[in-house]
């Protein structure tokens, strides 16, 4: 490193970044690898299902398995209804 | 009874080949008999950094589907003792190997060796899932790089999931980690990620680091395993990790920036 790479160094330390960002998304998918694959599918036909009743958008619609202690899992489903008019 | 050494990354590019070819000739030289097996189906290429390209006559998929014998797929390195080599197949055929078929080769390989290295292709399709599958310790390839770290993250779920050894409930592979093209001057610039940023997001005991090295290129220019220019800084680095690989305490070199004279720390270069 010269003198000169030195003073601009501290400036944008890319390597910090890039472990900030990689600890964000492995956590993330760490969290999901435990899932089984038919979750996104069961995801879109929640959804097929209740649009037939009322235009939702799929980001109202959370699915998620948690397995809790023991051979106990609750699939927890959250749907966001838009407000009456 | 035979240890199975499987090189995998999930990223292409990483150093795959390069550290089968250099960690299998490492562990002929120690004495081990030992077989690198290519699992890249369709996408050949240990043979050329092996340098016996023209040397394959049958390969993996024949011995599968007895069309030859290991004998004849076999392919005997001539600079290094009891070092072989079972090349892959050009086949496009996707389905070409087998868990059946795959599993009956390693049988036969394993009564006559000491190590099967394993050489993964990358991704994490068929080919990747094979060469993994059977294996009893796994070396994880990895450049200081945001998505090669990422899929190496991916593919360590899989030895823990996909393995024979996790669908038996048998111990766990051991996992070793390795980075390639390592920089200490960007580490210390802040350009690439360290050694320990690496360790704090994968958390697999490191084997190996492997420097940035004109020898790498040289060496698959020449069809040399790299382990076997010992001058180079990465075949030194590659020889530490065998021996770490075979129980040996070696200190890590190579991970800290050269110190340079005064003239050249003020202008550079």
């Amino acid at each position: 490193m010269s003198l000169l790479d030195y003073f601009r160094s501290n400036k944008n330390n890319t390597a910090q970044l890039a472990k900030e960002r990689l600890q964000i998304i492995v956590a993330h998918e760490r969290g999901q690898r435990s899932t089984p694959d038919y979750l996104p599918q069961l995801r879109n036909d929640i959804l097929e299902v209740i649009r037939k009743y009322v235009e939702i958008s799929p980001d109202q619609v959370s699915v998620q398995l948690e397995q809790k202690n023991g051979n106990l899992s609750v699939l927890e489903l959250n749907v966001m209804l838009p407000e009456e008019k | 009874m035979a240890r199975i050494i499987v090189v995998t990354s999930g990223k292409g590019g990483v150093g795959k080949t390069t550290t089968s070819a250099a960690i299998g000739t490492g562990l002929a030289l120690a004495g081990k008999k030992t077989v690198i097996v290519d699992f890249d189906i369709g996408l050949r290429n240990l043979d050329l950094i092996m340098g016996c390209e023209r040397r394959v006559v049958y390969d993996f998929v024949n011995v599968i589907n007895d069309e030859a014998n290991l004998n004849q797929a076999l392919i005997k390195d001539k600079r290094v003792e009891d070092l072989y080599i079972l090349p892959a197949s050009q086949t496009r055929d996707k389905d070409a190997l087998t868990k059946e078929g795959v599993e009956k080769v390693l049988n036969d390989l394993a009564e006559r060796f000491d190590y099967i290295v394993c050489d993964s292709p990358a991704g994490i399709e068929k080919g990747a899932m094979m060469a993994l599958y059977f294996a009893d310790e796994a070396i994880i390839t990895s450049n200081p790089e945001v998505s090669s770290v990422r899929d190496s993250d991916r593919i360590i779920g899989m030895l823990s999931s996909k393995s024979r050894r996790a669908e038996q409930g048998l111990e766990p592979i051991v996992e070793h980690l390795l980075i390639t093209r390592y920089s200490p001057k960007r580490v210390n610039s802040g350009d690439m990620l360290s050694v320990d940023d690496i360790n704090d997001i994968l958390a697999v005991k490191l084997l190996g680091v492997i420097p940035e090295s004109q020898a790498v290129l040289k060496a698959s220019n020449s069809g040399e395993p790299v382990i076997l220019d010992k001058e180079s800084d990465a075949g030194m680095a590659y020889q530490d990790a065998v021996d770490r690989l075979l129980g040996e305490n070696r200190d890590f070199r190579f991970i800290q920036e050269e110190k340079k004279g005064l003239l050249s720390r003020i202008f550079g270069g």
